[in-house]
């Protein structure tokens, strides 16, 4: 399967899962709101130019804002974990060429570690800016704090599961391929 | 003005970021004030036809508690048939009842219609219901919408087929309510933080309030029908340094499987709304 039907399928499958799944969860706790619907934009490819990304992500964030009716909302959070995506990338993978061995990131290409800790970055930063957001329109410090903390441990925990339910399968990307 | 193009083609990717940024933020603010959903129109249509289509799977599988509902309904509203009460006569003289009631339309004030719930949020700041039923089947902007157990919220927003509804457990939702017992009035909000309950507030302390008490929609709201349920009194918070109550009310609706609504059109409030503005005009 090409890469970008992989990639329109995912877009379709994030948004219809975190609308019709993940948010129809009964509320657990005020502090919870299972947020998985962004690991669609850490698992585009390496090697897609930064600008495109940064639009990818921001189209994808309004999609879900007209479902869930927040205009804007979570399309600010998506531009922004987008692009932050690269710097993070940079940061923890060690690398000698400037070529990765793989098409997108997941655990075989980045390692368990670093992977985990890719993830938990961009959580933080998505969850932290949509909180904050919704927090700027309703002062309450401790919910602030609360919920940052709360809703990035789940999505945290959500995406490793993922992972691990919906194992991918990567070819090493070598010269010849 | 080289080094300006310089710059922009140096940071451009940080520049269109901003552009993003900038752009996301306005929508976030300038459209999402309340009662200015505009930005959903056309959208509501897409995700609306989505969201029917769920709900037919949502909608089978809680039939169950639906019939439950609706058979308490009827049980409810039998026992207000004018064929249960009957009293031994004791007319002397006959007279005839010159009332018009309701058989002319004229005089009808309030007119409800029944809706389908397709979409429905409880867990965020900001809930919106959807209800399959548009401007093209009589739904306008500011109409009262109930269940079948009490209020529900206001419609802000009408597309063709389907209409958004602003419920009251929305941080921007203001309703006008009363005490059954003693008819105090006082305002019905939320605080943002469990959906099961709403806060009223300026409640005068002079006034006995117990828990259990029943909150009912005031005489002098213009849009929902006087005598409505809202909620039940959960618990009397006593603030010092005050000399209102805040009460803490369980909703009589349970908003997480709410899905078929009536919404309430007043059809004399354009009358009203004329007098009260051709009023403040003339002062």
């Amino acid at each position: 399967m090409s890469n970008l039907v992989k990639n329109i399928i995912r877009f379709i499958l994030f948004i219809l899962v975190q609308v019709y799944v993940l948010n129809k969860i009964p509320p657990l706790h005020r502090f919870i709101t299972p947020y998985l619907y962004f690991i669609f934009i850490l698992w585009l490819p390496f090697n897609m130019p930064r600008l495109t990304l940064t639009f990818v992500g921001f189209i994808y964030g309004l999609t879900l804002d007209y479902f869930t009716h927040t205009p804007g909302l979570h399309a600010a959070a998506c531009t922004l974990v987008a692009y932050a995506r690269p710097f993070v990338i940079n940061i923890l993978i060690a690398r000698e060429s400037t070529e990765f061995n793989y098409v997108e990131p997941s655990i075989t290409a980045m390692g368990f570690t670093p992977y985990s800790v890719y993830i938990l970055i961009l959580a933080f930063l998505h969850n932290g800016y949509v909180v904050f957001l919704e927090w700027l329109r309703f002062p309450d410090i401790w919910y602030f704090i609360g919920k940052i903390f709360a809703t990035t441990g789940i999505s945290f925990l959500l995406a490793l599961i993922t992972e691990m339910l919906f194992y991918r399968k990567q070819r090493f990307r070598t010269n010849t391929a | 003005m080289r080094n300006v193009f310089l710059f922009i083609r140096r940071y451009f990717n940080f520049v269109f970021f901003l552009l993003l940024q900038i752009v996301a933020l306005m929508i976030l603010f300038r459209y999402n004030k309340y009662h200015e959903a505009a930005f959903m129109g056309v959208a509501s249509e897409i995700t609306g036809s989505f969201d029917a289509r769920y709900n037919t799977i949502e909608n089978f599988l809680r039939l169950k508690k639906t019939n439950e509902q609706l058979a308490a309904e009827n049980e409810r509203l039998k026992n207000m048939l004018r064929q249960d009460f009957a009293a031994p006569d004791s007319l002397k003289q006959l007279v005839i009842d010159s009332i018009k009631i309701d058989s002319l339309e004229h005089y009808r004030k309030y007119l409800y219609l029944s809706a389908k719930v397709i979409g429905n949020s409880t867990g965020s700041q900001t809930n919106y219901i959807t209800i399959h039923r548009g401007s093209a089947q009589g739904v306008q902007r500011d109409m009262a919408v109930l269940s079948s157990t009490g209020v529900v919220g206001t419609v802000v927003n009408v597309s063709r087929n389907m209409a958004s509804v602003m419920s009251i457990l929305h941080r921007q939702s203001r309703i006008s309510a009363s005490l059954y017992r003693s008819g105090e009035t006082g305002t019905v909000e939320w605080d943002g933080k469990d959906p099961q309950f709403v806060t009223m507030r300026n409640i005068p302390k002079s006034v006995q309030v117990k828990k259990g008490d029943t909150v009912i929609t005031s005489k002098y709201s213009d849009k929902f029908p006087p005598g409505q349920f809202i909620g039940f009194v959960d618990e009397v918070a006593n603030e010092s340094g005050s000399s209102f109550y805040s009460l803490r009310l369980r909703t009589a609706t349970n908003f997480f499987n709410v899905q078929y609504v009536n919404v309430v059109a007043n059809l004399q409030k354009e009358e009203q709304d004329q007098l009260e503005k051709a009023t403040q005009q003339k002062q």
